[in-house]
């Protein structure tokens, strides 16, 4: 895995002829708030993207986090506040778990060529990367929870997106191991020229690989780079002291290469 | 003799152009019965036209139209399903449609004709229409075809990537009900979800791939046509249910070579 974590495509890096402003933020909420069943799921959340930033979004289990993901998509309308997209704005996503039609025949190759004209090479590299080169000829109806992770986040490559959404990544591409993934993620992020917007209840490895952490609790309890989260008393309170203390920062860095058997430690799950 | 066929076959296999791929649409999207419904809804319309002595054509392609746009509306209120307003809608107006039919219709116009069909009755003006509606239809299938690829497979996704699903929707809705219209005078209220439907649904039998598919659809749809026209010369069938029985065996054959033969097919 660890040669396929570098993206060296010089294509990859070319501008969008339609990119969007460099300073304005790529998706903005101000104030949103979500009721389902009577029960307030988002509370007054605002919150903005700007371009070429990882942002993470943390809290346990119920905390509103993919249906914050999914307001601010638009594939549910908040009952008040607003979301603000960029006009033109690219968006790949790769959601946690993707019903799909399994009426509709399609392999894996064709899939990857739905959106956009992505050249045939551009498409077997992106699958490669995400380990799943050899599942090009199969029907997409055909294929696990994970391979079809795996299969969405390499579309979402070559699509060659201006936000990439991922809704617990770490879920589905478990084999890669934590830290090769959030490198690839890292690696995506300069190689696309794009920003990263994630979910996450994993603490351990997702706070060191983003630059700005939101810890949801159906309202935004505390923001800001992951040193100033971790120590924060809303953080503390939530996640417990003994799981903030056993967080290790993990820094990024190119000069070695960070093994599956060295992910060892106390995870901190729920 | 020959002249007589040719504009049927025409117009049939012109048909089966945007029937192949309306009807796989169909097929992916489990809206068997949503071909009926338009079907129904232009007899309806053909009442109209017969009440303010339009052509039966052009009063079925405004029915028809008129009611897809009504049904897409229907579908967004949500305390019914879609499928029962596609029941109470189709059904309510192919009565009305019967009733005016029986009530307006002059001497020339044969009820049984409209539910079976008459494909010997299209005319040069028939397939000037359908020329038209072609032209317009495939430019808009080749135009939309991957936003239709992407919502068929997941309508999160296309969503989640910016296609409008319900524009979409609404302009697939009124190409089928264009296409439905032209094709009742053609082979009937009765048959034209079998022309929609059947092709694809033996297509899938041998596709890997959604193009495949719909070009199967074409070829077995027009080969239907054909073969349906020629044994209706032959021996004097009725032509309507003579094309729909061929692409019924067609169906039979290709998912039972499927089944007997697993290793070939996909």
């Amino acid at each position: 895995m660890s040669a396929g974590l570098c993206l060296h495509h010089a294509d990859m890096t070319r501008r969008k002829h339609n990119k969007p402003s460099d300073t304005e933020p790529l998706v903005a909420l101000h104030g949103v708030s979500l009721s389902k069943g009577g029960r307030a799921v988002l509370d007054q959340v605002s919150l903005s993207v700007p371009p070429r930033r990882i942002i993470t979004v943390v809290g346990p289990n119920g905390a509103g986090k993919t249906t914050l993901l999914r307001v601010l998509l638009g594939l549910e309308a908040p009952d008040s506040g607003t979301v603000r997209r960029q006009p033109g704005l690219n968006v790949g996503y790769m959601p946690q778990r993707l019903p799909l039609n399994q009426l509709f025949p399609v392999t894996v190759r064709r899939f990857m060529n739905l959106q956009g004209r992505p050249g045939r090479t551009a498409v077997v590299d992106a699958l490669e990367l995400t380990g799943v080169g050899h599942l090009q000829q199969r029907p997409l109806a055909g294929l696990s929870g994970g391979e079809l992770q795996r299969v969405l986040l390499a579309r979402a490559i070559v699509q060659k997106p201006d936000l990439l959404v991922l809704d617990e990544p770490v879920q589905g591409v478990d084999f890669m191991g934590e830290a090769a993934l959030y490198r690839l993620i890292h690696s995506l992020k300069e190689s696309l020229d794009c920003s990263v917007l994630m979910v996450s209840h994993d603490l351990h490895v997702v706070m060191a690989a983003t630059d700005q952490v939101i810890c949801l609790n159906h309202h935004v309890c505390c923001e800001g780079t992951p040193e100033t989260v971790e120590s924060h008393p809303d953080f503390v309170q939530i996640f417990g002291p003994r799981d903030a203390e056993t967080l290790g920062v993990y820094h990024h860095q190119h000069s070695h290469h960070h093994d599956l058997s060295e992910q060892g430690g106390p995870a901190a799950r729920d | 003799m020959t002249e007589l066929w040719l504009l049927p076959l025409l117009a049939g296999c012109g048909l089966m152009l945007l029937a192949a791929p309306l009807g796989s649409l169909l097929v992916w999207q489990r809206m068997a019965f949503f071909g009926d419904a338009l079907a129904h809804a232009s007899l309806l319309g053909v009442g109209i036209g017969l009440l303010f002595f339009w052509s039966p054509l052009a009063g079925a392609m405004l029915g028809t139209v008129l009611f897809a746009v009504l049904l897409w509306r229907a579908e967004q209120v949500r305390s019914l399903a879609g499928d029962t307003w596609l029941g109470v809608l189709s059904h309510g107006s192919m009565a009305l449609g019967l009733l005016l039919v029986y009530g307006y219709a002059p001497p020339g116009v044969n009820l049984s004709a409209l539910l079976i069909g008459d494909v010997l009755g299209v005319t040069l003006a028939d397939l000037w229409a359908l020329a038209v509606v072609l032209v317009v239809g495939l430019g808009w299938l080749f135009w939309r075809w991957r936003d239709l690829m992407l919502s068929v497979l997941s309508p999160e996704l296309a969503q989640a990537e910016g296609v409008r699903l319900s524009m979409l929707r609404a302009q697939f809705m009124v190409l089928l009900a264009l296409v439905v219209a032209l094709a009742i005078q053609w082979i009937g209220v009765l048959l034209i979800s079998s022309l929609l439907l059947i092709p694809a649904a033996a297509a899938r039998a041998w596709s890997r791939e959604p193009e495949h598919m719909v070009a199967g659809a074409v070829l077995i749809g027009m080969l239907a046509v054909v073969l349906g026209i020629s044994a209706s010369w032959q021996w004097d069938w009725p032509t309507g249910p003579a094309i729909v029985v061929v692409a019924l065996g067609l169906f039979c054959l290709l998912w039972g070579a499927a089944r007997l033969l697993p290793r070939l097919a996909p």
